[in-house]
């Protein structure tokens, strides 16, 4: 069976780290399993924790009063799900339900932290990765604004 | 590689002078889109290769650049999926069987699939970029065991606007790894959300054995293009499918000059470094 620091290798946001720092950040971290429809985070709520998918796919979803929950994105294994504890006021921005039953390495963000503090190399890696994943998400989010199959008059 | 030549041929007939075909079979695929099934009037089949388009028109309401969306080993028919975006492409789709329509062509530079012998093949279509690459597909599918992997990632607006869902199904069995997304979608959606270059990453690809073939808006291609390369995978390994105002389609009109090419005669089908230096100048 392999430990938590060698599950997170899989991921492309944790790759490449020493591997010290995979049994630091491994130490923060614990296996779950949700079942579907398991709501890992709720607008507003306090974001404490994170979560790297091992299986199945977590669904982000957007509440727009009167309308059917709009889906913003689906993540994948390997993904990391959830930024909001990295950052004051530490509460979630959107919802995040498991489209069907998902195995989950959940990470103690408080921990992580603390220990991002004490260890600024390990904070380093660790922004440097988490931050190029924010990235992604942003150029992806700039491209789905973009809303590039639409039609779109000619100039002129 | 990245130098571009031009190429001369010699013009013929169909090049010039647009040929009667009759609509014989028609389907809507989404509430914009048609596929209509063509035979030329005179019998004979219409020979074209996989990325190839057509200068179509029906009645007076002008020429557009289709491509061709059908079987390139089954010329005896010449298919088209259009999206009804315009006088003419509206026109177009409204043909009804029976109607001619005027067909010049075929044109252009073709997909690369009869040289990639060995090769993962991913093809990656945004909306009504499936079409153009659905010849490429069935061409792949058609001699499958010259190929190592062979992937498709597609993406749509919603779900509604996916084209060709029940041949996805089928291309799946038989061997392609079919990978669908949507910009947006309800909860009933059971697929993927996000954008086609988030499906990259998932890909496991292997670098120095792919090639990438992508039809789709171009801002969905530039930005595959730099999801691409950040998986190690080099920019002419990847072929895009261009469009501009295409007219002439003979390359003689330069209505479609892009750089130091002209698209209806040098593309559409490019390596991604022979027009890469072109495509984010606004001016062009």
């Amino acid at each position: 069976m392999r430990t938590i620091d060698e599950l997170i290798t899989d991921s492309p946001t944790f790759a490449g780290l020493e591997p010290a720092q995979l049994e630091f950040i491994a130490g923060c971290g614990r296996n779950e399993h949700v079942e579907a429809g398991t709501m890992l985070m709720r607008v507003a709520d306090p974001a404490d924790r994170f979560w790297l998918i091992r299986r199945g796919i977590i669904v982000l979803e957007l509440y727009l009063p009167g309308r059917e929950p709009l889906v913003i994105e689906t993540l994948e294994p390997g993904d990391v799900v959830g930024w909001s504890w990295l950052f004051p006021p530490y509460r979630w921005a959107l919802d995040g339900r498991a489209h069907g039953s998902c195995h989950l390495i959940t990470f103690d963000g408080v921990c992580l932290r603390q220990k991002c503090e004490a260890d600024h190399d390990l904070g380093f890696a660790l922004m440097t990765r988490f931050a190029n994943d924010l990235v992604g998400r942003l150029q992806a989010t700039r491209l789905q604004l973009a809303d590039v199959y639409g039609n779109v008059p000619a100039p002129g | 590689m990245g130098t571009f030549q031009p190429r001369v041929e010699p013009l013929n007939s169909s090049a010039m002078v647009p040929a009667s075909f009759e609509v014989v079979e028609k389907h809507q695929d989404t509430a914009d889109v048609w596929t209509l099934e063509l035979v030329a009037t005179s019998g004979e089949p219409f020979e074209f290769e996989p990325g190839q388009f057509t200068m179509l028109a029906a009645g007076g309401a002008g020429e557009v650049p289709i491509s061709i969306s059908g079987d390139p080993d089954k010329p005896e028919r010449l298919v088209h999926t259009v999206k009804a975006v315009g006088l003419a492409t509206a026109a177009i789709c409204a043909a009804e069987p029976g109607q001619a329509l005027s067909v010049r062509g075929p044109f252009g530079r073709r997909w690369p699939v009869d040289q990639l012998d060995g090769a993962d093949v991913m093809i990656v279509a945004g909306g009504i970029g499936l079409p153009p690459l659905r010849p490429a597909i069935l061409r792949l599918l058609a001699r499958r065991e010259q190929y190592g992997r062979l992937l498709l990632l597609y993406s749509g607006r919603s779900p509604d606007e996916l084209l060709f869902t029940d041949e996805l199904e089928e291309w799946s069995q038989r061997g392609v790894e079919v990978m669908v997304t949507v910009d947006a979608a309800s909860a009933e959606w059971d697929g993927h959300v996000g954008v086609v270059t988030r499906l990259v990453r998932h890909a496991r690809l292997e670098p120095a054995a792919l090639v990438a073939m992508t039809c789709g808006p171009e801002l969905m291609m530039r930005f595959l293009v730099a999801a691409l390369s950040a998986q190690g995978i080099r920019a002419d390994r990847v072929y895009v499918s261009m469009e501009r105002n295409m007219q002439c389609g003979i390359g003689r009109c330069g209505h479609c000059q892009l750089g130091p090419t002209l698209v209806c005669r040098d593309g559409p089908v490019y390596r991604w470094p022979e027009v890469s230096p072109w495509v984010a100048i606004r001016e062009l």
